[in-house]
This record gives C-alpha cells, sequence and structure tokens, in this order.
C-alpha cells in the first residue's frame, strides 16, 4: 500500500509494529484494523447463513420428498436463525462501520478503550465458536428455532446449553462495545464538535450503545436462567415446579424487541450519511433525525410484547402494546420522510452507494408497513407465526439492515482500502440481488396470507407455486450476492487507486487520505460548524 | 499500534459506570421474575422465607457493608500516598469478602442438609410457589455470590498492583473502578436481604 504524499504518518494497512502480518493485525488495537477483522469474520458467516438458508429453500422444492430429515430442517432454521441474528445483523454495521468510522467522524484518533474493543473482537469470535460448536457436539445441533423457548428449550436433548452460552458470550462483546462507543463519543470529541454537530451516523450509534447496554443484559441473565434449568432444574420457567414459561417469553423479547432497533438504527445512520453527499445538499431535518434515533431507543424499549399477542396475556396486556408498536412506527416514518426530502431538489449523482441506499428505502418501508399491519391485533392472530412473520422480517433485516450495510460499504470501500470497485459490476449484481430478493421474501409474505406456518418441513400442494416462485427467487439473490462480493474482494487486489474523496463528501473521513493513516489526522481539527456543510465547500 | 499515549481517568470512571449499568439490568432481569413470582404466590414467599436464617443474613450484611467502607478508606490512604495503610485496608476487605462466602457457604451447606436444593425429591413435595421461592433464591444469591468472587479477584490485584506501586498516588483510577464494582456487589446485596430473609 503507497503512503499519501502529503502526511508523514504511514496508512493504517502498513505494519509499523514489531509483529507483522497476521500477527499484527490478531494483536492490533487500532479501531480500523478490527473494523476490518470484524467485518471479514461477519460476512465469512454471513455466507453460512446464506449456504443453510439456500438448503432450506431447497427442501421446500417438493411437498412430500425431502433431501434432509426433519430433525435437520429444525436444526437448519434454528442455526440459520442464530448465525444470521447474533453473528451478522445485530453485531454487523456498529461492529464494522462504528469501529471504523465512529473516531474518525468525531475527529478522535481511536476509541476510548482500544484494548477493551480489541477484546471484544476476541469475545466475538469465541462465541461464533461456540455457536459452530454446539452444531457437532452433545445431543446434536439445537432445534429450538432461534429464539430458545421455554419449556421446549429446556426439555430436548440437543445442544442448547452450549448454543445458549454462544449468545450469552456474544451479547458480553457486544455490551463491551456499546460501553466503548459511549465513552468515546462523550470524551473524545475534537473540539468544537458539539452535540448537534456531529454526523448522524454518531447519533445512530449512540442510541444503539445505549440499547445494547440497557437491553443486552437482560438476555444475557434470560440465557444464563436456561442453563441453569437444563443443569440444575431450578424451575423459574417450569410449570410443574410453580415457574412460568410465559416468563421466558417476556424476558427474552425484553432484550430481543430492542434488539431489532440495535439492528436498524446503525444502517439509518449509514443511511443519514450517505443521502448528503450524493444529493450533494444537508440533511433535511438534522434534529429530527437526531431525536428520532433516541425515541427509537426509548418506545422501541416498550413493545416487546407485540411478539406474544397469541401466547395468553390479558386483552389490556395486548391492547397496551398494540397501541406502543403503532406509535415506535412514528419516529421511523419522520427518517424516512427527512431522507426523501434530502432528494428534493438535490443535485443528485447517481453513484452505487446511492443505488443500495433508495433500495434500502424502499425495502425498509415495505418491511416497516408490514410490521405495523402485524401491531394490529386482529390480523395479528391470523398471521401469527406464519411466511407472512419470515417475509416482513426478511424485508427489514436484510432489506433494510443488509441492504444499508451494502450501501455503507460501497461508500466507505475506497476511503477503507484506498481502492475503487468496478461500478459496472456493482450494478450489474444489483438487478439479481433486487429481483431475488422481492421473489423470496413478497412470495413468503404471500404464502403465510394463504395460511403456511413458519418451520413447517412439508407442504400442502396449494403452496407448492409460491414455493417454488420462492426458491427461484433465493437462487437469483444469491448470484447477485455472489457477484457483489466477488466486485468488491476483486477491487481489494486489484482496484483501481482511489481518491481521497471520490464522492465530494464533506464529513471528517474525506479530508484524510484513502486509506487512512495509523492516527487518522495529522493534527486532531477543529471544528466551527455542522456535518453536512455543502455550501462552503462550493464557495471555496 | 499503541502510539496514543492518552490518559483519561474521568473517561475510564465512565467506562465502569456503564458496566455497572449493565450489571444493574441483568440482576434488573431478576428481579422482575422475583416481583411477578412474588404477587403469584405471596403465602409461599412469605413461609419461604420463614425458613431462611435472618440473623446470618443481618450479620452479612454488617460485614459487606464494613468491607465497603475499607475499601473507601484504602483510597483515601492512597491519595494520601500512604501506600501500607493502603494495603492494610485492602487486606481487610478480602477478610471480610472471604468472611461473606463462608457464612454464605454455612447456609447453603444448612439448605442442602434439610433436603433443600433446586431438582431435590424434598423440594419437590413443598408447594410450587415454594419451590419458585428456592429456585430464586439459589440463583440470586449464587449469582451475586459469583460477583463477590470476581469482585475479590479484582481487589487481589489491586492489592498486588499497590504492593508493585502500578497502582500509586497519582494514578489510582483502577483501584477506584473496583472500588465501585465492590459497592455494586454491595449495593444489591441490600436489595437480596430484605427480598429473601426479611420476607417473613
Amino acid at each position: 500500500m503507497s503512503t499519501h504524499a502529503s502526511t508523514a504518518q504511514p496508512s493504517y494497512l502498513v505494519d509499523t509494529g514489531a509483529r507483522k502480518g497476521l500477527m499484527a493485525w490478531l494483536t492490533t488495537t487500532d479501531h480500523k484494523r478490527i473494523g476490518l477483522l470484524y467485518l471479514y469474520s461477519m460476512i465469512t458467516f454471513f455466507f453460512v447463513g446464506v449456504g443453510i438458508g439456500f438448503v432450506m429453500r431447497l427442501v421446500q422444492l417438493t411437498t412430500f420428498q425431502k433431501l434432509i430429515s426433519a430433525q435437520t430442517y429444525n436444526a437448519l432454521f434454528t442455526v440459520h436463525g442464530v448465525i444470521m441474528i447474533f453473528l451478522f445483523v445485530v453485531p454487523g454495521l456498529p461492529a464494522i462501520f462504528g469501529n471504523f468510522f465512529l473516531p474518525i467522524l468525531i475527529g478522535a484518533k481511536d476509541v476510548s478503550f482500544p484494548r477493551l474493543n480489541l477484546a471484544s473482537w476476541y469475545f466475538f469470535v469465541a462465541g461464533a465458536i461456540l455457536a459452530v460448536l454446539s452444531l457437532f457436539t452433545g445431543g446434536g445441533a439445537p432445534d429450538t428455532g432461534w429464539t430458545f423457548y421455554a419449556p421446549f428449550s429446556l426439555k430436548t436433548g440437543t445442544n442448547v446449553s452450549l448454543a445458549v452460552f454462544a449468545a450469552f458470550v456474544l451479547g458480553f462483546s457486544s455490551m463491551l462495545t456499546g460501553i466503548n462507543f459511549i465513552t468515546t463519543i462523550h470524551r473524545l470529541r475534537a473540539p468544537g464538535m458539539k452535540w448537534f454537530r456531529m454526523p448522524l451516523m454518531c447519533w445512530a450509534l449512540y442510541s444503539t450503545a445505549w440499547i445494547q447496554l440497557l437491553a443486552t443484559p437482560i438476555v444475557a441473565i434470560t440465557l444464563v436462567l436456561v442453563i441453569l434449568e437444563r443443569f440444575f432444574g431450578i424451575g423459574i420457567f417450569d410449570p410443574s415446579k410453580g415457574g412460568d414459561p410465559l416468563l421466558y417469553q417476556h424476558l427474552f423479547w425484553i432484550y430481543s424487541h430492542p434488539a431489532v432497533y440495535i439492528m436498524i438504527l446503525p444502517a439509518m445512520g449509514a443511511i443519514s450519511e450517505i443521502l448528503p453527499t450524493f444529493a450533494k445538499r444537508p440533511i433535511f431535518g438534522y434534529k429530527a433525525i437526531a431525536f428520532s434515533s433516541m425515541s427509537i431507543a426509548a418506545v422501541g424499549s416498550l413493545v416487546w410484547a407485540h411478539h406474544m399477542f397469541t401466547s395468553g396475556m390479558s386483552a389490556t396486556a395486548n391492547m397496551v402494546f398494540s397501541l406502543l408498536t403503532m406509535i415506535v412506527a412514528v419516529p421511523s416514518a419522520i427518517k424516512v420522510f427527512n431522507w426523501v426530502s434530502t432528494l428534493y431538489k438535490g443535485s443528485i449523482d447517481f453513484q452505487p452507494p446511492l443505488l443500495f441506499t433508495l433500495t434500502f428505502i424502499f425495502l425498509f418501508c415495505i418491511g416497516g408497513l408490514t410490521g405495523v399491519m402485524q401491531g394490529a391485533l386482529a390480523l395479528n392472530v391470523h398471521i401469527h407465526d406464519t411466511y407472512f412473520i419470515v417475509g416482513h422480517f426478511h424485508y427489514v433485516m436484510f432489506g433494510g439492515t443488509g441492504m444499508a450495510l451494502f450501501a455503507a460499504l460501497l461508500y466507505w470501500f475506497p476511503k477503507m482500502w484506498g481502492k475503487m470497485y468496478s461500478k459496472k459490476a456493482i450494478y450489474a449484481s444489483w438487478f439479481p440481488m433486487f429481483i431475488g430478493f422481492n421473489m423470496l421474501y413478497f412470495g413468503m409474505m404471500i404464502l403465510g396470507m394463504m395460511g403456511m406456518p413458519r418451520r413447517y418441513y412439508v407442504h400442502l400442494p396449494q403452496f407448492h407455486t409460491m414455493h417454488v416462485v420462492a426458491t427461484v427467487g433465493s437462487w437469483l439473490l444469491i448470484l447477485g450476492l455472489v457477484m457483489f462480493f466477488g466486485t468488491l474482494l476483486y477491487a481489494i487486489f486489484k482496484g483501481e487507486k482511489a481518491e481521497d474523496n471520490p464522492w465530494g463528501g464533506v464529513t471528517l473521513e474525506w479530508t484524510i487520505p484513502s486509506p487512512p493513516p495509523l492516527e487518522n489526522f495529522e493534527e486532531i481539527p477543529t471544528i466551527t460548524h455542522g456535518p453536512y456543510h455543502f455550501e462552503q465547500q462550493e464557495a471555496k | 499500534m499503541t502510539g496514543h499515549v492518552h490518559r483519561d481517568d474521568f473517561g475510564s470512571r465512565l467506562g465502569m459506570w456503564l458496566f455497572l449499568v449493565t450489571e444493574m439490568v441483568l440482576f434488573g432481569g431478576l428481579f422482575i421474575g422475583y416481583s411477578y413470582m412474588r404477587y403469584r404466590y405471596p403465602a409461599e414467599f412469605h413461609h419461604g422465607g420463614g425458613e431462611l436464617n435472618a440473623t446470618l443474613g443481618i450479620i452479612n450484611t454488617l460485614v459487606l457493608l464494613t468491607s465497603s467502607l475499607t475499601v473507601v478508606l484504602a483510597i483515601v490512604a492512597i491519595q494520601r500516598a500512604e501506600k501500607k495503610r493502603a494495603m492494610a485496608f485492602l487486606g481487610t476487605t478480602l477478610a471480610l469478602g472471604l468472611t461473606f462466602l463462608v457464612i454464605k457457604g454455612f447456609e447453603w451447606g444448612a439448605k442442602f442438609h434439610h433436603g433443600i436444593y433446586p431438582n431435590s425429591h424434598h423440594l419437590a413435595t413443598m408447594p410450587p410457589g415454594e419451590q419458585v421461592f428456592f429456585g430464586l433464591y439459589f440463583t440470586m444469591t449464587g449469582l451475586h455470590g459469583v460477583h463477590v468472587i470476581v469482585g475479590l479477584g479484582l481487589l487481589s490485584v489491586m492489592l498486588w498492583w499497590v504492593a508493585t506501586d502500578r497502582v500509586r498516588q497519582d494514578r489510582y483510577v483502577h483501584l477506584e473502578n473496583s472500588g465501585l464494582y465492590w459497592h455494586l456487589v454491595d449495593v444489591i446485596w441490600i436489595f437480596l436481604l430484605p427480598l429473601f430473609y426479611l420476607a417473613a
């Protein structure tokens, strides 16, 4: 890697310490390298999850004659969920782009606790290894679904304890990252970087970090209780001992619903960074977006029981949670209106990151609106635990967080590696990805409306056509993904050298060389204005 | 890549406080479970509390509160550069923490002796509400005990660091943070005492 002419510091990709090569990476405390470590490990697990999803779709190509046993199918949907949620979607954006860009965006040299940051990555890897081990040891791969619902998770002979412990360790990694980010934002902002001069990505990461802090411990203790229950039979979730399985569901969703916002808020932050750059104008409603992040974090913590409308809660509880669920859609909609308004009368420079950003907005709107549908009690009872919910959450998590992650990757790729990818190849990968995505997940929603229950091994003949459509969609989607990541991988090695500011962005990361130097800034900058200050640039 | 020589004691304390928030929420999950179950089985919880030894519980509270005081005194001593006194106070804290664990061990031992432990035959003959009471009792005091052990580990390291001058008058944020953790252990116990021992 070449160093930039105007700086004495070498790029962060050059080994300067005593250790070289792989060891230098595995012992690094540089937030940028840690971000890349997360990226490489997460993309690997993402493709493992994709592979499992591919097999599950193949199973549904036939009505009764199957490639694999029913027990294996149960294990597959459990492991697909555990990998995708705990190893990719929840930690994805904060761990990769939060680590890499948070310090740069606020004008700092690193996070507050660099060694703790590396430790978080090791916790992540340890959790990932445990999760994989749980497939091959003990009583076989867990078959409970990623939600580990009691009482089945307490009674099944499969290796639930190890899988649950893996999730516990991953939660620890997530919490430590949250602590690091909050402290960094409070303590290390550059002179003049007031709260409302921070780029919106930082606001998103800040609110995410608070959810990580306040919600993750609840799932940690819940999972510990499952382990204690399995080993010692303490009886808190066991009705035969006076316990209550419904308590498990409450404790689980008290975390796992806010976790949905851990997944989506950083995605929204990245989108709020990308749009102004390509519309060449300041974001519309900066404060509204910043506050809506915080209010999503707050209201989103009070809606967990909408996962449990059919579990036998009181009618009052159902109605309260239904109302709160509808309310939480408001701050999300505020963001969508602001993003669209940012484009209005902008001078739009259409580039691959913007394409994926618009894809995010489109798919996220479908995912969000179908979410409001399910918040309505009367409808929820009918489509509960059908393919409708499976289609819905893939729209939000994959169409939302996944597409935003791809957009962020395309946006910051030239900065991270100092290379530029082939834009044509990226556009080419978008078509199969977008068409396949909608065939697969819209197909699932139609199946759900028709009455196809989720997690079923076999299906009735009337569902067959849509299952075939969805499966063909999954092939197109995977083709698009392979083309997308193939293009980027090629660009890392053989791409053309990227400029320092290829998109004409105005936030701090575009003021430093690509790839960034070791300590980010020659001199810590002094900030005199808000983050999206395009007028001044034109005046130059 | 440790090029940055950057020290931020306030930041370190902030990070520790945030970590303590996660610890409180961790126990918070159990407190939610406790409130729900107590609402469901008020009479059984009342009866279960009567079977615990409140005297030992109160003695243990005093032991733990005193140990919190000695850890503060150790920090004050370090601020005044009185190394020996700081080590003496830390040693006292460790001794008090161990005392707490020993008393706790006797309590648990007595319960086991009476056939009250998770999944026991004797427990299975008791009413469901009391089974849940003891399930929560062992889980919550057990998790608290784990935190006492972690805290003792931290304070032992601090004792070593004071002895080797890694913690000293101008650099004692690690000791302060370990002290904060120890206070958390203390505070959680203050909630456990009335919920279990004084429930009768």
